[in-house]
């Protein structure tokens, strides 16, 4: 519920594990809880269990979003 | 995209922060529930409230586990540890919580019971296999984040047909916990702090998706967004309920696309549906009694199940007069509020369950928003 | 020296030996440990002396002393090993003063059972960071305690310096407006530390940051001999050394997050650990707190040093009279960095 953070996934192992990277720190996970994940995939990580894949093109979207408030920002000043 | 810096960003902070400004009716103020950790933490460790205008008051909700884990049950945690030939493992959260006749998980271990640390319930696991000749008990607790993985767990034990390992389960529901604090609001007619919405939790939503809220919005009517845990994620969630608000709107909205859809983690859905089932009441601290909002272990995996194997005796322990945890945990008072807050009760002498874990209401006001307090209460004085 | 005195049978035998009850009894095989091994390893003219204790006239000027005791498990980690951590330690404590060390002492407590192959190569490394140092082991002393009673090995170092005159470094002399530096990255040493723990399962390329600051300090008060508050952040890390000194000071103090110095790989580590860096031991780092006018000469001194390169200046001392620590975070809030409680457990929430 509270602690999970994004990591990559670097290498699948065996038996539903994979080894999750984020900057340089490897660590050993487990995928019993999600389905369809590739080497490159983005996870959250929860006490060393993937619970979700982060969705790219939902996250580009997200951050689009705060760059448009700032263009209509920007237009709404000049 | 590392999906973490970029949603720290404090250019696009600032053009939230003015958004919201902008946005805000005058005269009026916004009180929205954080629930999760995750976000007290995110609202904590940024400062986020010293950057939003004053109308905007967070409330925290009984959303750690920890916080609302009954002091009963850690005594039943704590007698299980001493039992020889059992090994107790427990997350680092638990392992500090002051239980009763002044006793600790981290106390028990000091006196000589077998208690470790584990990070993930798949360690106990792995205690278990190399020492058959222990019997190892996994403390669970948690909120639907973290229930999956124990699910896993017993099913990999189950598996194997491990005869040495069995799991303590605490395990309880989110949307319970809202609608009973709803309920008991909506009962009482006594004014209040007001509650015009909610930031939903970040990864409890990315298990069950976001369709389970959607009864707050339908039937006590307040907006809902799911926000992730960062905190352009927290203002941005802020800045979608002050519209929501403003437009006379009642939606569950997601925020936290990126992580969760409306069916939420279907395939760890399944394995906790397989695993466990509802209690028919169980006991929050600070909360009381609460109907359907914890799980149990299935008849099915009953050599799994501690309670059942080593025959725990419950006894509910009161808690402190003074302690205003409950009406803390309900976002009716304030931390400052409570008589003993800062005074007795510290996150190194915790009398109640909202000082006890760092995402408490009280301890995370105490180490990070208390010196706000003395701003405020010198403003009283001087009014 | 002669490698093997005629009266012992044989020399101690460091690949397979172990420590034993013996070691400690103050009889032969103590005194064969002792040749063989301590003094072998740290020779210098005050040991060359042979007595129980080692006579010298110190320099001129004030004294300082300082002792730590080092219990730190795991023994070997990466960039140290509790032999040369304290070595680096003592000589620091007393290097804070601003004083320069000139000798330290070093105390056994060996377990019964411990190999000795082990106990060799921790105080090879000890002699090694006491020569690069250029402070000597002048005296010593051995016990051991029986299997179960500690942990291997825990070493007491204690140091004697000599603070030059017109130096006056002292927790309470931080003014409001002194601008607040540290030396190089944070959190290094705890994050290394932290990644070996069994029950952590994540591999990370940390290194201790475990080194012996006298030299920089020396180089410090040569640029800036009007220095006001000088420490180490050892246990409990930045967070803990700033509320100290604040409330020796009896002054606040404001930082920046966005200028702490921490390496992408410890910062990885403490988010998934749920720990925070602020809060993590630092073995080779110093805060320094000197007059606002005098911060650029002062960094620019540290980062000329080797031990320096990453110095940094992160925020000011204020007028508070609750001695608050606060920071203005990176994404633009502000809060405070309170005093850490009970030792910092990995969370799941």
């Amino acid at each position: 519920m509270c602690l999970a953070i994004p990591v990559r996934i670097a290498e699948l192992g065996e038996k539903e594990t994979a080894i999750a990277e984020i900057d340089g720190v490897r660590k050993e996970i487990s995928l019993a809880l999600v389905e369809d994940v590739r080497v490159g995939d983005y996870v959250l990580m929860h006490v060393g269990y993937a619970i979700s894949r982060l969705d790219e093109n939902e996250a580009r979207r997200t951050l689009a979003l705060f760059e448009e408030l700032g263009r209509l920002e920007t237009r709404e000043e000049r | 995209m590392k999906y973490v810096d970029e949603f720290r960003d404090g250019g696009a902070a600032r053009v939230l922060v003015r958004a919201i400004e902008r946005d805000l009716d005058a005269g009026r103020r916004y009180n929205f529930m954080e629930f999760c950790g995750g976000h007290t933490h995110a609202i904590a460790r940024y400062g986020i409230r010293s950057m939003l205008p004053a109308a905007i008051n967070f409330i925290h909700g009984p959303g750690c586990p920890v916080c609302v884990l009954p002091i009963g049950r850690i005594d039943s945690a704590i007698e299980l540890a001493q039992r020889p030939g059992v090994t107790l493992c427990s997350y680092g959260d638990t392992m500090r919580v002051p239980a009763s006749h002044g006793m600790s998980l981290i106390k028990a271990k000091a006196r000589g019971a077998d208690v470790r640390m584990v990070y993930s319930c798949a360690d106990a696991l792995g205690i278990a296999r190399d020492h058959p000749e222990r019997h190892v008990v996994f403390f669970a607790i948690g909120f639907e984040t973290t229930t999956p993985p124990t699910a896993a767990v017993i099913l990999a034990a189950a598996a194997e047909g491990l005869e040495n390992f069995s799991v303590f389960c605490n395990h309880v529901l989110t949307p319970a916990a809202i609608q009973n604090l709803l309920d008991a609001r909506q009962e009482r007619e006594i004014a209040e702090v007001p509650l015009d919405g909610f930031i939903g939790p970040s990864h409890v939503s990315a298990i069950i998706g976001s369709r389970p809220y959607e009864f707050v919005a339908e039937k006590y009517a307040k907006p809902v967004v799911i926000a992730g845990f960062e905190p352009l994620d927290v203002l941005q969630a802020v800045w979608m309920l002050v519209r929501q608000l403003n437009e006379a709107r009642c939606e569950v909205e997601n925020q936290f696309s990126r992580a969760v859809t409306r069916d939420g983690n279907r395939k760890a859905q399944r394995m906790v549906a397989e695993v466990f089932e509802l209690r028919e009441t169980f006991e929050w601290r600070g909360l009381g009694e609460l109907p359907s909002s914890a799980l149990r272990i299935r008849p099915r995996f009953h050599d799994f199940d501690a309670e059942a194997r080593h025959g725990l005796a419950y006894r509910a322990v009161a808690d402190n007069k003074a302690c205003e945890c409950g009406a803390i945990l309900r976002g009716v008072k304030q931390p400052r509020d409570c008589k003993v807050f800062g005074t007795a009760c510290t996150p190194e002498n915790p009398i109640g369950s909202c000082m006890v874990s760092s995402e408490g209401a009280c301890a995370a006001h105490y180490t990070y928003g208390r010196f706000r307090d003395i701003a405020v209460r010198a403003a009283e004085r001087a009014a | 020296m002669s490698p093997v005195r005629a009266d012992y049978a044989r020399p101690v035998d460091f690949k397979h030996g172990r420590v034993d009850m013996s070691h400690g009894a103050g009889g032969r095989a103590m005194a064969q440990l002792i040749e063989e091994l301590f003094l072998r390893q740290f020779d210098n003219p005050l040991l060359r002396q042979r007595n129980d204790q080692a006579l010298f006239s110190p320099p001129p000027g004030r004294l300082v002393i300082a002792t730590d005791s080092h219990v730190v498990s795991p023994l070997f980690f990466p960039g140290g090993d509790i032999g040369c951590l304290s070595v680096h330690g003592t000589i620091n404590d007393v290097a804070m003063a601003g004083a320069m060390p000139i000798v330290l002492s070093a105390g056994f407590i060996l377990e019964e059972g411990f190999p000795l192959v082990e106990l060799e190569r921790i105080v090879k490394s000890m002699a090694h960071a006491a020569r690069q140092a250029a402070v000597p082991i002048a005296a010593g002393d051995t016990k051991v305690v029986e299997r179960g009673k500690g942990d291997g090995v825990f070493i007491n170092t204690t140091g004697i310096g000599v603070v030059p005159d017109g130096i006056d470094i002292g927790g309470d002399r931080a003014c409001p407006g002194d601008a607040i530096i540290v030396s190089g990255t944070l959190g290094d040493h705890g994050a290394a530390i932290m990644s070996l723990r069994k029950n952590i399962g994540f591999t990370a390329q940390i290194r201790s940051d475990t080194a012996a600051l006298h030299t920089l300090v020396a180089a410090m008060i040569a640029a800036v001999p009007q220095i006001h508050c000088l420490r180490d952040p050892t246990r409990g890390g930045l967070g803990t050394t700033l509320n100290e000194l604040a409330k020796q000071s009896g002054a606040g103090m404001l930082i920046e997050e966005n200028a702490l110095p921490v390496r992408p790989e410890v910062s990885a580590a403490c988010e998934l650990l749920g720990i925070d860096p602020l809060y993590m031991a630092n073995e080779g780092k110093l805060v320094a707190i000197c007059a606002a006018h005098r911060a650029a000469s002062l960094v620019a001194a540290m980062r000329a040093h080797p031990l320096g390169t990453d110095a940094v200046r992160i925020g000011e001392v204020i007028a508070d009279d609750h001695h608050f620590v606060q920071m203005n975070t990176g994404f633009g809030g502000r809060r405070v960095v309170d005093w850490l409680s009970g030792e910092q457990l990995p969370r799941i929430c």
